[in-house]
């Protein structure tokens, strides 16, 4: 049977055969349209990338007052437009791992502290000039320094001395990180001419298209770069075009109009109508990114952990993600990593809502009256519904919270990080270590829990010098048990990417890093005739 | 043409100047008691406390409220909007294109409209409180009643994902072709017409109504004038100027309210320019975009001033 339909998926991907017969044929043969739809998109990918035409995509997140600079990037706009037409040294592989684009290969010295990394001959920049690895080290002295206004600066903190040494760039760390190749991923380093110091926002990088049209808020697009190194994986449509579509009922209606050819950002709550619609197709990636509650642990009442215990009990997870994301996460385990990170143990006992134990730590706790919860639209896609569903399940274990919903505007300097217990939003990190080192060291700024322990702190710097990965993952492991019964993070869910392509789009890969499979869907999917 | 009225005309300019420079006052004050800064709102979640201070200092922010003010009007008086301050392109160059876009998408409703509003008045008025009369009051305040989102919902519904006949995305550059533009634009036009129409054509027909109710209009009954000439020729003139006024409000809608439409359409107009800046706090260009705003309501109110004054025979004949 599988024969049959190997070949006939063959067939289809050969143009021979209507997709429609295909599945037909898979549901006489009683193979359910899910395995059919994945078996058919293999035999389309191995039948290779079809070449030409207009790829277009309709995004939320343009703003008129976006830039080309990479530093400022932010929204998903420029994000996904820098993808278009610059690189950075490395990607995030879908399957994790780093993917090499500029630099060919790095390897670090035994104590994690000196890293070499082998910038790639033969890559060409938009203008004619060849990458060498000076570029590379003015672009990452532009974005680490301190005047910058990068957005990269954070993650660049820990670099010494950036130098070129023949045809490597050689970087040392003020302390041992094994986690240096993710860090050379983050988005806004793609490499520019002498770091773009001459001209931060001339939008010239070695991307597989040159930049076009640059009109921030309202459309960008990119013709295919003929001398784009390695064309045969990126670029394969001639144009890309990326039209900025905030309102997500004009996306949906500019998909199925077929205006455009994919779009991101579909609201999970109509996921299950679209699904339905002929030649449009749901592309959900789980991700890193979760909607946590925060608590701060040095303020009263949440200095308490018996009371963060109960509040962590009475989250009812299972309810909050049908409702909330209408099944489109995972549940969370009140730490901010998840099993899309690598070193991930998967071992971890999974918190369920349990209103008598929550009760019985509450009383504990001794703490009496109601507890100010903050929420708002801004938060993320649904908070203020998830904090009105949270009062309702804390109510059932006799826990009072009143909510108090907050502007949107300012939410993020006036509450977020400011107030004691709030809901914001994570886009999660290439790594474990990024993400504590973020939000959960006792000196980050975005320490938005409070979370100051000296111990831990050792243990996220311990981790991150170890190059011995059996090692890093014991404590990593250790280090997600005390965040999970100590924290004072209430994690009801970690949220999936949910992009949609239209009719024709093939070769999309899935990557948990960031939606539209981490930008790259512009320049990896193509359109089949 | 005697001095009355260019006295009062001139007059009406002058108190159009004052109110435009109270307007800037505002306009300034109520962008400083928005909530975080700039450079807060340009780095958003993601602002690390170094970044934070060493924008604000580029961007000027430690300097007093009133010297930037002073600054920035100055400016101003010379032509000079000054820069963005979130993206650091020249204002007055964005403007122009979005200002554009944003005139074009009124004008063609307005052609649209206004001449469709007054002309349904009129058949209302001959027709008063008959099925027609009925049928258009009825369906115009449907139109209205109606929020603009859902009308162009199911303009987009119907025109673009249904017949596939209009695009429901309206994007506009400078160098799309005259015709290709008029095209992206059939839908949004045509929601803005059914949003204003209702409101002239109502005006219309009360002002028209009232003139109707005068002792000179039925002296015109007695002497056998049709129904349709007495109100082209004797009514009519004489209820211009509230229809002249309730027109310019209208416009003044169309070219200043519109960014749900802008938004739905994805039309590059002044609106959502003004509201990403708010959004970053980019005081200049949310100064500059509501001082045009401003300038364009108090122009057509005097516009309408003027016309009403002109309208009126006892201004015009002054004994």
């Amino acid at each position: 049977m599988s024969n049959e339909l190997d070949y006939l998926s063959r067939r289809v991907a050969a143009g021979k055969l209507s997709r429609r017969d295909f599945l037909g044929r898979a549901a006489a043969l009683g193979v359910t349209a899910t395995f059919a739809n994945s078996l058919l998109s293999r035999a389309v990918r191995a039948a290779g990338p079809v070449k030409g035409g207009t790829l277009k995509a309709g995004l939320q997140g343009g703003e008129s007052t976006n830039s080309l600079d990479p530093a400022t990037f932010l929204s998903q706009v420029p994000f996904a437009f820098g993808k278009c037409w610059g690189e950075t040294l490395v990607e995030l592989a879908p399957g994790g791992g780093v993917e090499y684009l500029i630099a060919e290969e790095i390897g670090s010295s035994k104590d994690a502290k000196t890293w070499t990394m082998k910038i790639r001959k033969g890559v060409q920049f938009h203008n004619g000039k060849e990458v060498t690895p000076d570029d590379v080290v003015a672009t990452l002295k532009r974005h680490s320094d301190e005047k910058s206004k990068s957005g990269a600066l954070g993650v660049l903190k820990s670099i010494d001395t950036i130098k070129a040494d023949g045809g490597n760039v050689v970087v040392t760390l003020k302390d041992p990180n094994a986690d240096m190749p993710y860090l050379m991923a983050d988005y806004h380093l793609i490499i520019q001419p002498n770091g773009g110091m001459d001209k931060p926002d001339a939008g010239i990088g070695t991307g597989p298209y040159k930049i076009t049209v640059n009109q921030p808020g309202v459309k960008h697009g990119g013709e295919r770069f003929a001398n784009y190194w390695q064309a045969d994986k990126y670029g394969h449509a001639d144009q890309v075009e990326i039209v900025v579509v905030n309102d997500p009922t004009a996306r949906m209606a500019a998909l199925q109009g077929g205006q455009v050819n994919m779009i991101n950002r579909v609201e999970p709550k109509i996921v299950d109508l679209v699904k339905r619609l002929p030649g449009v197709t749901i592309r959900a990636a789980s991700g890193r990114g979760f909607y946590p509650f925060n608590m701060f642990c040095d303020t009263a009442p949440f200095d308490n952990n018996d009371l963060r215990m109960a509040l962590k009990l009475a989250m009812d997870r299972e309810e909050m993600l049908t409702k909330i994301l209408r099944g489109y996460g995972e549940v969370g385990n009140d730490m901010p990593v998840n099993k899309a990170y690598p070193l991930f143990a998967g071992d971890f006992e999974q918190r369920k809502f349990d209103p008598e134990k929550a009760a019985a730590a509450y009383k504990k706790s001794g703490h009496s009256g109601s507890i100010l919860l903050r929420t708002s639209d801004v938060a993320f896609p649904g908070a203020v519904d998830a904090a009105q569903l949270y009062q309702q399940s804390c109510a059932k274990a006799g826990i009072k919270i009143e909510i108090k919903r907050e502007p949107g505007d300012g939410y993020w300097t006036e509450v977020w990080n400011k107030q004691p217990f709030s809901l914001s939003y994570w886009g999660g990190r290439p790594t474990q270590d990024q993400m504590y080192s973020t939000a959960y060291l006792s000196t980050a700024d975005w320490n938005d829990t409070r979370w100051k322990r000296p111990d831990f702190d050792k243990m996220v710097l311990t981790a991150r010098g170890e190059l011995d990965e059996a090692k890093r993952k014991k404590i990593y492991r250790d280090m997600g048990e005390i965040m999970r019964d100590e924290g004072g993070l209430i994690v009801p869910f970690f949220n999936q990417f949910v992009d949609a392509t239209g009719k024709g789009v093939e070769g999309w890969v899935d990557n948990p890093a960031q939606e539209l499979s981490n930008g790259h869907a512009l320049i990896e999917c193509w359109l089949q005739a | 043409m005697s001095s009355p009225i260019l006295r009062l005309v001139a007059q009406r300019v002058l108190l159009g100047l004052v109110l435009l420079l109270a307007v800037s006052v505002l306009i300034f004050a109520g962008t400083q008691i928005l909530p975080g800064d700039v450079a807060q709102a340009i780095l958003g979640q993601s602002a690390t406390p170094e970044a934070l201070a060493n924008l604000r200092e580029q961007l000027g922010l430690n300097d007093p409220a009133w010297l930037r003010y002073v600054h920035w009007l100055w400016g101003i008086l010379h032509g000079d909007f000054g820069t963005a301050q979130s993206s650091g392109l020249d204002i007055a160059t964005s403007i122009s294109t979005r200002l554009k876009n944003t005139l074009f998408l009124a004008a063609c409703a307005a052609i649209v409209a206004v001449p469709l509003a007054i002309i349904l008045g009129l058949i209302a008025v001959r027709y008063r409180n008959g099925f027609v009369d009925k049928l258009i009051s009825g369906l115009a305040l449907a139109s209205t009643s109606f929020p603009e989102f859902f009308i162009g919902y199911v303009l987009i519904f119907v025109f673009a994902v249904h017949w596939q006949i209009f695009p429901s995305i309206s994007t506009v550059d400078d160098s799309t072709p005259f015709l290709e533009r008029l095209q992206a634009v059939v839908l949004p036009a045509t929601a803005l017409t059914l949003v204003v129409l209702a409101h002239m054509m109502r005006m219309t027909r009360a002002a028209i109504l009232n003139v109707m109710q005068s002792a000179y209009i039925e002296t015109a009954e007695l002497k056998g004038l049709k129904p349709f000439d007495i109100i082209r020729k004797h009514a009519f003139p004489n209820a211009i100027a509230p229809v002249v006024n309730v027109v310019m409000l209208n416009l003044a809608y169309l070219i200043v309210g519109v960014v749900v439409v802008e938004v739905i359409f994805v039309y590059p107009g002044m609106g959502q320019y003004l509201v990403d800046h708010v959004a970053k706090r980019d005081v200049p260009v949310v100064q500059a975009v509501g001082l045009i705003f401003a300038a364009v309501y108090i122009t057509l109110n005097i516009v309408a001033d003027i016309a009403a004054i002109v309208a009126n025979p006892r201004l015009r004949h002054p004994k």
